[in-house]
């Protein structure tokens, strides 16, 4: 682990419980998490373990039930709006399933254009506007022209997910939150998809944090895992350790769950 | 958009309901561009003209006359004057009076009018009879007076010097008056009501005022349950509570209750029809706003929301943007439904005598509240209210339709 570096989000027994009663549920329990500047780290868990709602706390979408959050070593303030919309300039997140992500009533221009205002280009000229919207959409494969004045649910599925890099590619934020991107996208698209990903973070320098159930993805793309169950880290540490020599029967499992042929081929990339 | 709209036009119970809704607007809408009276107008010296055409009778005497020898035109003078019932009618007091049924033959019109004329005496007692049949009796005799007769009618005008009248025109049984020569002739399709006015034009008026009420209640009920249901749904928290709270109280005390005292306690003379019409959409909102609540909601969480908050927008934008357009067809449903509700409830108020102030407009409450309040359905007089149930219960009908037929585009899981 690079300890030289500086950490830029942490967490302290952050949790949250769902619902009261009968319908409790401790969705996130008591986790510690460190990212450090620059890392890639992944959050491994099965469906249900609470890598959502752990992704959405780190955002500032929901509130924690207990806990703290901090940002770039100092306790995160989002009281008011006006906070919330500068951490959002530094924390950005790609969500799991595309087709839910985008307003069916905006077309695809106002969504690069909103990345474009948030980064202070409001009085930008429309040149200079789509020359940078032309910019983001090549960077993912898109046509810049063939995109405008149509709406995003006229795209495929992994087109969508790129539009959403190419969202981040414009937003350039600090940190970048990707919820599953991948799951919902067929194998071909998939991998084209996480080299995108990769290559930007390379471009703009961002802390990544990938939540995934797939072990096999995480050992492919970070540098530092989290594997989690029913909402609480059982395990963590470099990729090579905790996905080498697991210590956690869940772990093994998980591991287990990976195809064969994945396998293989993700660990001929080592 | 426009695939959208393809599609509700395309189901068949919102274009029904459309087209009835379109016909009764366009009605109402065209109808007082050629009868321009004003709906209150008194026109009738009595109640409840029955519907028909009414030809002026002064008229008709000044009338270029045509002669037009109709073989069936005496037996129709006579079937007129003498049907079945009043045949059984007389052979009962001829039986009454003592002359054996076997001598009577009810389909004999000549012989049954002699035998009447010969032994009718209007003061004679017949044991057993009420006054009111006594009268009935001596107005059939008058009527049958000259039944049979073949001679004309003679009009005679008084001479100004002498003061005697003098034969000035015969008109004979043969006579005829081209109605469209007749200078006045005023087609009451509905008859008159209570009051002596225009029922169609009066119900054109009340349709007309009738629907503004519902418009006025169902936007001020949709606006307020509206902003209210976003605010609680979407801020949550102690708002939702405090604006859950309020909507509770609204819901617990019947809103109908609530109408009757708040029209009640504003006073006959200053309620209007725009403000029956806000009294109604004040207490008809917690409806909407329940239903909006529970729509915003299952939004707020949604990714699409998320994405928008995290490209900085403020909550009115996400409001009006990332929420209010996905539930836009419902809040339109949702009017509509208030709207027909608006429609009813004050047709409800006006029925108690709480509706709008009766001097300045007619309304559809107001009308079935008069002929209540002259007991039009126990004199039979259809006209003063059955075609007022009929409007009320068509628009009523055609704005379900209309949701109905919303529901199913709109609802992909209820469409057959
Ligand atoms: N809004 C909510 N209200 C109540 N319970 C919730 C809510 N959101 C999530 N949960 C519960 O919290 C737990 C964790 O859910 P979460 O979505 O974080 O899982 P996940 O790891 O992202 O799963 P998946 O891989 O399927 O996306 C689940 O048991 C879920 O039922
Ligand atoms: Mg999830």
């Amino acid at each position: 682990m690079p300890s030289d570096k500086k950490i830029c989000l942490s967490t302290s027994g952050l949790t949250k419980i769902y619902g009261f009663g009968a319908h409790r549920t401790v969705a996130v329990d008591h986790v510690d998490l460190k990212l450090y500047e620059g890392e890639v780290v992944s959050i491994v868990g099965e469906s249900g373990s609470g890598k959502t709602t752990l992704a959405k706390m780190l955002l500032g979408l929901i509130s924690s039930s207990e806990g703290d959050i901090y940002f770039q070593g100092v306790k995160r303030d989002i009281s008011s709006q006006k906070k919330k919309q500068e951490y959002w300039k530094n924390i950005q997140a790609i969500f799991q399933d595309p087709f839910s992500s985008y307003n069916i009533f905006n077309k695809i221009d106002s969504v690069l254009l909103d990345c474009i205002h948030m980064r202070g280009g409001r009085n930008l000229s429309r040149e200079k506007k789509v020359e940078l919207m032309t910019e983001a959409c090549s960077f993912v494969n898109l046509k810049f022209e063939e995109l405008t004045n149509k709406y995003p649910f006229e795209l495929s599925g992994g087109q969508m997910q790129r539009l959403m890099i190419a969202r981040i590619f414009l937003l350039k934020p600090k940190i970048l939150l990707a919820d599953e991107p991948t799951s919902m996208i067929d194998a071909c698209s998939r991998a084209t998809i996480l080299d995108m990903l990769m290559q930007l973070r390379k471009e703009i320098g961002m802390t990544v944090i990938f939540i995934t159930h797939d072990i096999g993805l995480a050992y492919y793309v970070s540098d530092t895992v989290y594997i989690m169950e029913h909402g609480r880290f059982v395990e963590f540490g470099s990729a090579d350790e905790v996905i080498l020599q697991p210590r956690e029967p869940y772990t093994q499992r998980l591991i287990n769950d990976v195809p064969k042929i994945y396998e293989e081929w993700d660990l001929s990339t080592v | 958009m426009k695939h959208t709209l393809q599609q509700i036009f395309r189901s068949p119970k919102f274009v029904v309901g459309f087209s009835i809704f379109m016909a009764i607007l366009l009605i109402v809408l065209i109808y007082p561009l050629f009868i321009t009276d004003s709906p209150l107008k008194i026109i009738g010296q009595g109640t409840f003209f029955p519907p028909g055409i009414y030809v002026s009778a002064y008229d008709s005497l000044g009338a270029p006359k045509f002669t037009l020898n109709l073989t069936d035109a005496a037996a129709k003078r006579v079937a007129d004057k003498l049907g079945d019932q009043e045949r059984a009618d007389i052979r009962d007091w001829l039986v009454a009076d003592g002359i054996p049924e076997t001598e009577i033959d009810i389909h004999n019109t000549e012989k049954l009018l002699e035998q009447w004329a010969q032994n009718y005496d209007p003061n004679k007692k017949i044991p057993g009879m009420t006054f009111a049949k006594q009268r009935y009796y001596q107005r059939l005799d008058e009527s049958l007076k000259g039944l049979l007769s073949k001679e004309g009618a003679i009009i005679a005008q008084k001479n100004t010097e002498t003061g005697a009248l003098e034969e000035a025109e015969i008109i004979n049984q043969t006579d005829y008056v081209n109605i469209d020569q007749v200078a006045s002739v005023r087609v009451l399709p509905l008859g008159t009501d209570n009051f002596g006015r225009d029922v169609l034009t009066e119900l054109v008026a009340a349709t007309r005022t009738s629907l503004q009420i519902g418009l006025v209640a169902g936007l001020v009920a949709t606006l307020i349950g509206l902003t209210l249901g976003l605010l609680a749904g979407y801020i949550g928290g102690t708002v939702d509570d405090i604006i859950n709270f309020v909507t509770n109280l609204f819901i617990v005390i019947p809103s109908f209750v609530l109408l009757i005292l708040i029209s009640y306690s504003v006073g006959q003379e200053s309620r209007g029809a725009f403000l029956v019409a806000t009294v109604i959409g004040l207490t008809a909102w917690p409806w909407t706003a329940r239903a909006v609540r529970a729509q915003v909601i299952s939004l707020r969480n949604r990714d699409h929301v998320n994405l928008s908050k995290l490209s900085g927008h403020s909550i009115v934008h996400i409001i009006l943007t990332d929420i209010l357009p996905y539930i836009a067809s419902y809040v339109i449903m949702a009017l509509i439904l208030q709207i027909s509700s608006g429609i009813l409830a004050e047709a409800g108020l006006s029925i108690l005598g709480l509706g709008p102030k009766t001097t300045e407009v007619p309304t559809l409450g107001l009308m079935m509240n008069w002929a209540m309040i002259y007991q039009a359905h126990v004199q039979g007089r259809w006209w003063a209210y059955f075609p007022v149930l009929m409007t009320i219960a068509l628009i009523t009908f055609s704005m379900n339709l209309m949701n109905t037929g919303l529901d199913q585009v709109f609802n992909p899981a209820l469409r057959d």
